[in-house]
């Protein structure tokens, strides 16, 4: 495989995700990379290398927060990078590591991704409107929300979806998060709760968006020689794949992610793997709005395109399912500190690889999962494949 | 259609915006109770690795050298040293400062790190590298746990 | 969280910790002022809008009309080699009524969004407007609308010199 090495996770670590933590981004870094560490049986000094993952600025309020997080991710005297791709930052950051070590150039690699959204006040919405176009878009008053209510009803329009089969997203999504000890927002709710909810931008309502969250999250990556020194069972990053879309996002079809099909078929094609739904034994695709763990169930090649309803309906993605997606709680549930969510969800495979994730453990034995983000503004995807 | 002449972005087609946003600020865990010390006790406090024996001033929750977490905090007094210094002689937005303003990086015995602050009381050509300075607190009940509650330091006597 | 992991940290605050200052914290709203260059593209874009027109640029190898204009073709990557007026009409490719402000604050009468394709330009090449003299209602896929212009002496060179589109009622034949 062109001389890349094989790299392998050995550890995960992650905070509890609320609306407002005490600790600072740095403090929280550290928690959440010293968990890994300590899951690795490693110390900060076997770490050759350290990646950092966060998203705009505009949230923690500290311009350059990859400079200000560093020493947080032990990133002292060490070849260091922070990376960013909107909500993609998440997946990316551990695609980052990989490269990091599948070059041959480090041995390990901590990486590690952040976000503090409570110090935008009293809500980081604000701050979401600067990433709009200064001239074309942000004079007409646009809000970050808008964006997924057009997407979300272009795709609902296309194929005829209805908005209680894609409240069923946020239903099992929520329920499932009961079960995980770091979720701001588990819950037991009902398709109807969702649609009673107050109304956002139509077709978006309260119930059908993830929260706002400070936290983190981290892994420890090493190369295989080393994988075989510290673990008996290291989880294996067999796919890696990532893509952008136009960035004119008006002049794209909303309904059909793309650029998510493509980082697929990039990692797809790196891990071998020819049929998805029946070789991908868990997957945990982004899922900030309901609606968009569909959609990106669909760019994933998860199911034929308009069908992921349909599973949800049936039952297929829930734990107990065929295709079990979003077991964590997602951002639905868990919560949505941007970068820190898209590697909780890596976390949260890793866990279920190793058969760790306790009472959100899946059945059967999993061998193969997989994690996406998508990010920047309406086209960006980022996939990962991981095997034991 | 060459501009590279045109420094001011008036001179062309523009757009004019700004980036609205506020903020608030925890201080974290170990900056609530390094703040709490100036507030309450009027105390300077850093915090110790006892792995790598290196004291950090302002105190931190972590050792960032050995990723330790730092339990055990110590006085280091409220006279140090300055480290450096400038004399700004313009405010933020460029205008001229009626009155010179010294800002100095202070040190404190067997400590790492500093705190960065104004220096009071003396006017710039007295100022030294390597001269001692002791910090006055603002009266307590003025005091919000807050960088701002250290007044200046003044040229030690 | 892994089962082995018995302890997570991390420690959560109420909003009414901050608002009573029950938790320390420093305050700061950063003043940043810009003036964002229009560019070529968008700059000629706006001159046109004063105008009461919408220009798109062409691409003579993949033969796209692209609106909002631009000066490469990002799919080519080679210049725009043409300028080309487009109607102010289109149709309504997706929309949201939305009960939120810019500053997430609720609004009692929603903003009527939507990307509308416009015609003569290629296919799905939309823009994104508001709509009104519309019921919020009466709104559907596909439907077609118009640009209602500022007056011109109000008109200063901005997308809002468009004040929305609106439906266009269908013509008797």
């Amino acid at each position: 495989m062109f001389g890349k090495k094989r790299v392998a996770i050995v550890g995960a670590g992650l905070t509890l995700f609320r609306r407002r933590l005490k600790e600072t981004g740095k403090e929280l870094s550290y928690e959440a990379s010293k968990m890994a560490l300590d899951a690795a049986g490693m110390e900060l000094g076997d770490m050759q290398s350290v990646v950092m993952g966060t998203a705009p600025d505009a949230f923690d309020g500290v311009h350059m927060k990859g400079e200000y997080l560093a020493d947080g991710a032990g990133a002292y005297r060490k070849p260091y990078t922070r990376v960013f791709v909107g909500g993609g930052t998440g997946v990316f950051t551990p695609l980052a590591g990989w490269w990091h070590v599948a070059s041959g150039q480090f041995d390990s690699c901590l990486v590690v991704a952040e976000e503090k959204m409570s110090s935008c006040y009293p809500h980081p919405q604000f701050a979401f409107t600067t990433i709009f176009d200064p001239i074309l878009e942000r004079p007409l008053g646009m809000n970050l929300i808008w964006i997924f209510a057009l997407e979300m009803h272009r795709y609902m329009h296309k194929h005829g979806i209805k908005k209680e089969d894609i409240a069923r997203v946020s239903v099992k999504n929520k329920g499932n998060a009961l079960d995980h000890p770091c979720a701001q927002l588990g819950a037991k709710i009902t398709v109807e709760d969702v649609l009673n909810s107050e109304i956002m931008a139509w077709p978006v309502q309260r119930l059908d968006v993830s929260p706002t969250s400070d936290g983190a999250s981290a892994l420890v990556l090493v190369s295989e020689d080393v994988a075989k020194e510290v673990t008996d069972n290291p989880v294996w990053i067999d796919g890696a794949g990532w893509c952008i879309d136009s960035t004119h996002w008006t002049n794209r079809d909303l309904y059909y992610p793309d650029y998510v099909e493509c980082a697929a078929r990039m990692a797809y094609k790196m891990a071998g793997i020819k049929n998805p739904p029946k070789e991908i034994d868990v997957a945990e695709p982004y899922d900030p709005f309901d609606y968009k763990e569909l959609h990106h169930m669909e760019g994933l090649l998860l199911c034929k395109k308009g069908e992921a309803a349909k599973l949800t309906a049936e039952g297929v993605t829930q734990r107990d399912g065929d295709l079990p997606i979003n077991p964590s709680g997602g951002l639905l549930g868990v919560g949505n500190p941007i970068a820190a969510a898209g590697l909780m969800k890596v976390c949260e495979i890793f866990w279920q690889l190793r058969g760790e994730a306790g009472k959100r453990q899946i059945p059967g034995d999993p061998r193969t999962g997989l994690a996406q983000a998508w990010g920047d503004l309406m086209q960006y995807g980022s996939v990962i494949v991981l095997r034991r | 259609m060459s501009l590279d002449k045109i420094t001011n972005p008036m001179h062309v087609r523009h757009w004019l915006g700004d980036m609205e946003a506020d903020y608030i600020y925890t201080l974290g865990v170990a900056g609530e109770r390094f703040f709490k010390e100036i507030k309450e006790n009027g105390k300077i406090m850093g915090a110790k690795c006892p792995r790598c024996n290196i004291i950090y001033v302002p105190p931190r929750m972590y050792c960032e050298k050995c990723f330790a977490k730092l339990e055990g905090w110590v006085d280091v007094g409220t006279r140090g040293v300055v480290h450096t210094f400038t004399v700004a002689k313009i405010d933020v937005d460029g205008k001229k400062l009626q009155k010179p303003e010294i800002y100095a990086l202070i040190k404190f015995e067997g400590a790492c790190g500093g705190l960065i602050h104004k220096i009071g009381e003396t006017t710039p050509e007295k100022v030294k590298i390597g001269m001692k300075v002791d910090a006055v607190f603002k009266p307590s009940f003025e005091r919000k746990a807050s960088i701002n509650d250290i007044k200046h330091f003044k040229p030690a006597e | 969280m892994s089962e082995k992991i018995k302890n997570y940290r991390g420690e959560a605050l109420k909003s009414a910790d901050i608002k009573e200052g029950r938790v320390p914290t420093e305050k700061c709203r950063p003043k940043a002022k810009f003036a964002w260059s229009a560019g070529i593209a968008i700059g000629r874009f706006l001159e046109e809008l004063k105008k009461a027109k919408i220009i798109a640029s062409t691409c003579s190898k993949c033969g796209r009309i692209m609106v909002p204009p631009r000066i490469y073709c990002e799919n080519c990557f080679k210049p725009t080699d043409g300028w080309k007026y487009v109607k102010d009409t289109g149709t309504i490719n997706t929309y949201s009524v939305s009960y939120l402000a810019a500053d997430a604050t609720r609004l009692k009468e929603p903003i009527l969004v939507a990307i509308i394709d416009l015609d003569g330009a290629s296919e799905g090449m939309g823009i994104i407007h508001k709509l009104g003299e519309v019921d919020k209602e009466k709104i559907e896929f596909g439907m077609k609308v118009r640009a209602v212009w500022k007056p011109k002496e109000e008109r200063v060179g901005s997308i809002t010199d468009i004040k929305y589109f609106k439906p266009v009622k269908e013509e008797t034949p």
